[in-house]
């Protein structure tokens, strides 16, 4: 069991074994991802209130999910790496933070989309959810923008953890706070979770799209995991020999 | 603070000591203080300027201008709170110093706010007025802005020391601390207008409060952690 975890833990065999397990995980996402779409589009019957509108959900849903888990694996593995000293854990959380960036993006852009129908605007500041999202993307561009800013990998590694963890407790209060802020306003009548009980045809699509959109995540993490070790490594011994061998990659 | 068991000094003179030696020299360089104070009062000046002079626009947006400017305030003088030490060293020294490093960050963060916070909430009143803000709201609005600055200078103190070898460090640490100060931000304001609007206002002065008291604990292990980070 631990000979497994300090494998992991080395480069070159986590090296190896990112790139069997990629494609392992991209196939299943991908079918995945293709019945949710054909059924979410097709198939799912009209919300009696939103009509077609509520379809986008099928992209939203996944999306906001993964800004939020995006930055629990980058926060987690920065934690791991300031504790342990654990090479890798950094690389996971470097190759994290622009996919959680870039859900968080499509999740406020959704949103945005399906505002527009739902409450006639694209941005409506009284919806707590709306604005925590926007926070998170800020805290992901202030944690890149560290990464960018410090030349020395170990240190912008570390300094960056540091500021993922205390962005963590933050994510936090930002949630409670915005939503006392909001039940200040005048609370939102529309944004009740698409009603108590969803039609299963409505369901098992949303679901599938989670899942899908969470495996491609993981596949695609794993390959920037590996593009991230192999220019951490670029000066060892197994790079170059790797590189040099005839199978090549 | 003379006992002297085994030569090691209790803690809190490692504290009171960097509070001290911060505040002699900002009182050596009392421009350092001042500036932002000025910028503080020239933000709420803008506002009425874009904005119109109307009465009741002021009214309403007053305590939100007043807070959106001391937070920028605080931000414009916490880039120079470590700057000083790297540059001549001496934070080396409070690296390698017998005294545990989280009592030195919180003693120099201490005088940050006494030098940046305090002030700002002493001069608030004299623009409140000018926004028409009620003379009962006043003192609610400098207990929020007063607990408030605490939590955005200890906050501060942890982007300042991840920041603080950086030479493009101005934008930088306005990028990291800005999202993590919205919460601060968000209940001060709030409350100064539900006081205003003679609502409820106590929920938002114990949360601040509590704000406070969670980042007075926390934010000085992050802020020494930062440091020896950036000086490795």
């Amino acid at each position: 069991m631990w000979k497994f975890f300090h494998q992991l833990a080395s480069p070159p065999h986590f090296y190896r074994l990112a790139a069997t397990l990629a494609p392992w995980l991209l196939a299943p996402g991908v079918a995945l991802i293709a019945y949710g779409v054909y059924a979410g589009l097709f198939l799912a019957p009209m919300d009696y209130q939103q009509g077609d509108a509520f379809r986008i959900i099928y992209v939203h849903v996944p999306s906001a999910y993964l800004s939020v888990m995006a930055y629990m694996i980058m926060a987690i593995s920065g934690g791991i790496g300031l504790i342990w000293r654990m090479k890798l854990a950094h690389a996971v959380a470097a190759a994290a933070a622009p996919l959680g960036a870039a859900f968080t993006f499509l999740a406020l852009v959704t949103g945005s989309i399906w505002g527009r129908p739902m409450w006639g605007t694209w941005w409506e500041w009284g919806d707590p959810r709306l604005t925590s999202e926007l926070i998170l993307l800020f805290l992901y561009f202030g944690y890149m923008a560290l990464r960018g800013a410090i030349d020395d990998t170990a240190k912008a590694d570390k300094a960056s953890a540091v500021l993922a963890l205390v962005g963590v407790v933050n994510v936090v209060i930002v949630h409670f706070s915005v939503e006392w802020w909001s039940s200040l306003h005048q609370g939102q009548t529309l944004l009740k979770k698409g009603g108590p009980a969803m039609d299963p045809g409505m369901l098992y699509p949303l679901l599938a799209m989670i899942f899908g959109f969470t495996l491609l995540f993981g596949s695609f993490l794993l390959r920037r995991v590996r593009t991230e070790v192999l220019y951490r490594e670029r000066r060892t011994r197994w790079v170059r020999e790797m590189i040099l061998s005839p199978e090549g990659s | 603070m003379n006992d002297s068991h085994d030569q090691q000094p209790d803690i809190f003179s490692g504290l009171w000591a960097t509070a001290k030696r911060d505040l002699l020299l900002a009182w050596k360089r009392p421009g350092d203080v001042l500036n932002p104070l000025f910028f503080f009062a020239m933000v709420c000046t803008l506002f009425p300027l874009a904005v119109g002079p109307s009465a009741e626009q002021l009214e309403f947006s007053g305590p939100g201008v007043l807070w959106v400017a001391a937070l920028l305030a605080t931000l414009l003088s916490l880039n120079s709170l470590f700057l000083g030490d790297f540059e001549d060293g001496s934070l080396d020294q409070m690296l390698v110093s017998p005294q545990p490093l989280p009592v030195l960050a919180l003693g120099k963060t201490l005088a940050h706010w006494l030098t940046s916070g305090l002030p700002l909430v002493f001069v608030s009143p004299i623009l409140a007025i000018t926004y028409r803000m009620p003379w009962s709201v006043v003192p609610i609005m400098m207990v929020t802005l007063m607990l408030g600055t605490i939590s955005l200078s200890l906050l501060g103190s942890i982007g300042a020391a991840l920041t603080v070898g950086l030479h493009r460090g101005t934008a930088l640490l306005s990028l990291l601390i800005l999202p993590l100060a919205m919460p601060v931000l968000l209940l001060g304001a709030n409350t100064v207008s539900l006081a205003a609007g003679n609502d409820i206002y106590t929920t938002g002065i114990w949360a601040l409060g509590a704000y406070a008291i969670a980042s007075l604990s926390l934010a000085p292990y992050a802020t020494a952690a930062a440091l020896r980070i950036s000086n490795e």
